[in-house]
């Protein structure tokens, strides 16, 4: 079995005047989850959405489960989902008829079973007859969840995952998409800006800056790399343009 | 669920490929908007609201006209006849236009370009909502001609069907391409939804034979579905004959037209993930 989910080659994103990615190359272990981090228009989600195939790069490669994402994507796409703040579900619809739409056009067999499963889960039993418009940001950011995990998908990208939600929610959150990652061996991309969530839940770290890949490690590794005590501060380090880690020693005589 | 049987389930997933998970993911399409309109009685009056309205008005005309004038004698559901086939080809294009506007204000479309749904499929959606939306915004208004006027439009029998199905091809095609123009330029450019059919209507002769305009205007009419269609009701209602070279005309160019909207919305959609678009319309 191919050990890589997700392979990116020399990605490149150009607007008329701005090249938002310039040349990311990366792999996504199978199974594991990667952040990828990296300041306000750094890149991230123009890399999520070409991932996703609803924004064509420049030039390069993806490859998503073996799929060419440029070539085959609707191959791959019924083994993927995802959420993002920038998209929504129709407001007028209630939260049960938004994911039962969804059910039906991932093709979940007994669509009834599957929302009433994870509706417990993420606990909207008390929302499912309330239309998604009259939604809290946070129990919208839930139903999202939801309708990203209706086809138990095997390649997750989650952009922002728990935004907007408390830290009881957050966490509970966090704790259901790390349940679902040990029971399905699913493959989870994210974009973050929580720095302790990515400590907690990631495998691996991609930093970028400026639509380029300048680091990357699993959160320790970088922690210690940058001689810091937390990823915020390694985070910090790296999107203010501290490219060459300090080492730890240099850095206990300059305190 | 252990990771055997959620790989497996993956693998059937892979393997829903076929006409019937098509045409299940058409159908999700078209009961999300189903939904809506359910929920919404105003939603389904204002569909039958305008066409009944101007039958009526039309109706009162050809009662006034009738008396004195034997051409409305003659055939006295032309008028009728002509606004509701009129309306066919409104309702048929605006029923298009807004399914999908209906996606962009509900910032719904990124969504649905992730899912499964194949762009044939989210069109065949538009297209089967548009039929929808006229059959009860026409059919409102046929009812409402036999109820005031005893005016049956189904009198034309067969034709009627052809004319029908002619027409309501020629708004999709025209709704596509409005649908690729809101895709383009945004939100913004929604009044072509309600505007752009009426650029077809003074060459389309809908009340009149296009043999009364310019000629450089009959060349376009001859070129347009629309004209040959209205001429053929006119060919039936007064000389009760069905004009199969016009029926033949208005099919062919409907092929044309439909395929035009059709490539021009599928450039839309690339221009859009082109410049990423998709993820950023909404209101």
């Amino acid at each position: 079995m191919n050990d890589i989910a997700i392979a990116v080659r020399d990605l490149r994103k150009r607007y008329a005047h701005v090249e938002a990615v310039r040349g990311v190359t990366f792999d996504v272990r199978s199974g594991t989850t990667t952040a990828l981090l990296g300041g306000n228009g750094a890149g991230k989600t123009t890399t999520l959405s070409m991932l996703l195939g609803v924004l064509l790069p420049t030039s390069g490669a993806i490859t998503v489960l073996g799929c060419d994402m440029l070539r085959d994507r609707h191959r791959v796409l019924p083994r993927m989902n995802f959420t993002s703040p920038y998209v929504d579900l129709p407001k007028r619809l209630t939260v049960r008829e938004n994911l039962r739409v969804f059910a039906d056009l991932y093709g979940i067999e007994r669509a009834s079973t599957r929302i009433d499963e994870l509706s417990a889960e993420l606990d909207l039993v008390d929302l499912l007859k309330r239309p998604y418009g009259q939604l809290s940001a946070g129990q919208r950011t839930r139903v999202s969840l939801a309708k990203a995990l209706l086809n138990r998908p095997d390649v997750l990208l989650l952009d922002e995952p728990t935004a907007s939600l408390d830290p009881d929610i957050g966490d509970r959150m966090r704790s259901h998409l790390e349940s679902y990652q040990r029971a399905s061996g699913c493959t989870m991309l994210l974009a973050s800006h929580n720095m302790s969530e990515v400590e907690r839940m990631c495998d691996d770290v991609i930093m970028l800056r400026a639509g380029a890949v300048v680091d990357s490690g699993s959160p320790a590794r970088l922690i210690e790399r940058y001689g810091r005590a937390t990823m915020e501060e390694v985070f910090l380090d790296i999107a203010r343009g501290v490219d060459e880690p300090v080492p730890s020693a240099t850095r206990d005589v300059a305190a | 669920m252990n990771v055997e049987a959620m790989r497996e389930m993956s693998v059937a997933i892979d393997r829903q490929r076929g006409v019937v998970p098509s045409l299940r993911r058409v159908r999700a399409l078209i009961r999300r908007h189903a939904y809506l309109l359910l929920k919404s009685w105003p939603r389904i009056v204002s569909m039958a609201y305008y066409p009944t309205v101007t039958m009526v008005l039309w109706a009162f005309v050809t009662l006034y006209l009738a008396p004195t004038n034997r051409f409305l004698t003659d055939a006295p559901g032309f008028f009728i006849g002509a606004v509701l086939l009129w309306d066919v080809l409104f309702r048929g294009q605006l029923g298009v236009s807004l399914t999908f506007t209906e996606e962009m204000y509900s910032r719904n479309l990124g969504n649905l370009f992730v899912s499964p749904l194949r762009l044939y499929e989210l069109i065949a959606g538009q297209l089967t909502m548009s039929l929808i939306r006229t059959l009860i915004g026409v059919g409102g208004a046929c009812a409402f001609a036999f109820l005031l006027f005893r005016y049956s439009i189904f009198t034309m029998g067969f034709p009627l069907i052809a004319f029908f199905a002619c027409l309501l091809a020629f708004g999709w095609a025209v709704g596509l391409a409005v649908s690729a123009m809101i895709l383009r330029y945004g939100l913004g450019a929604e009044e072509l939804a309600w505007a752009a059919i009426f650029l077809v209507a003074p060459v389309s002769g809908v009340y009149y034979p296009i043999g009364v305009l310019p000629s450089a205007l009959q060349a376009i009419s001859h070129a347009l579905p629309t004209a040959a269609v209205f001429e053929g009701m006119r060919a039936l209602l007064l000389q009760h004959a069905f004009r199969y070279d016009l029926f033949r005309n208005a099919v062919l160019l409907d092929v044309v037209y439909i395929a035009l909207g059709a490539a021009l919305f599928a450039a839309a959609v690339h221009s859009a993930r082109k410049r990423g678009a998709l993820l950023q319309m909404g209101e």
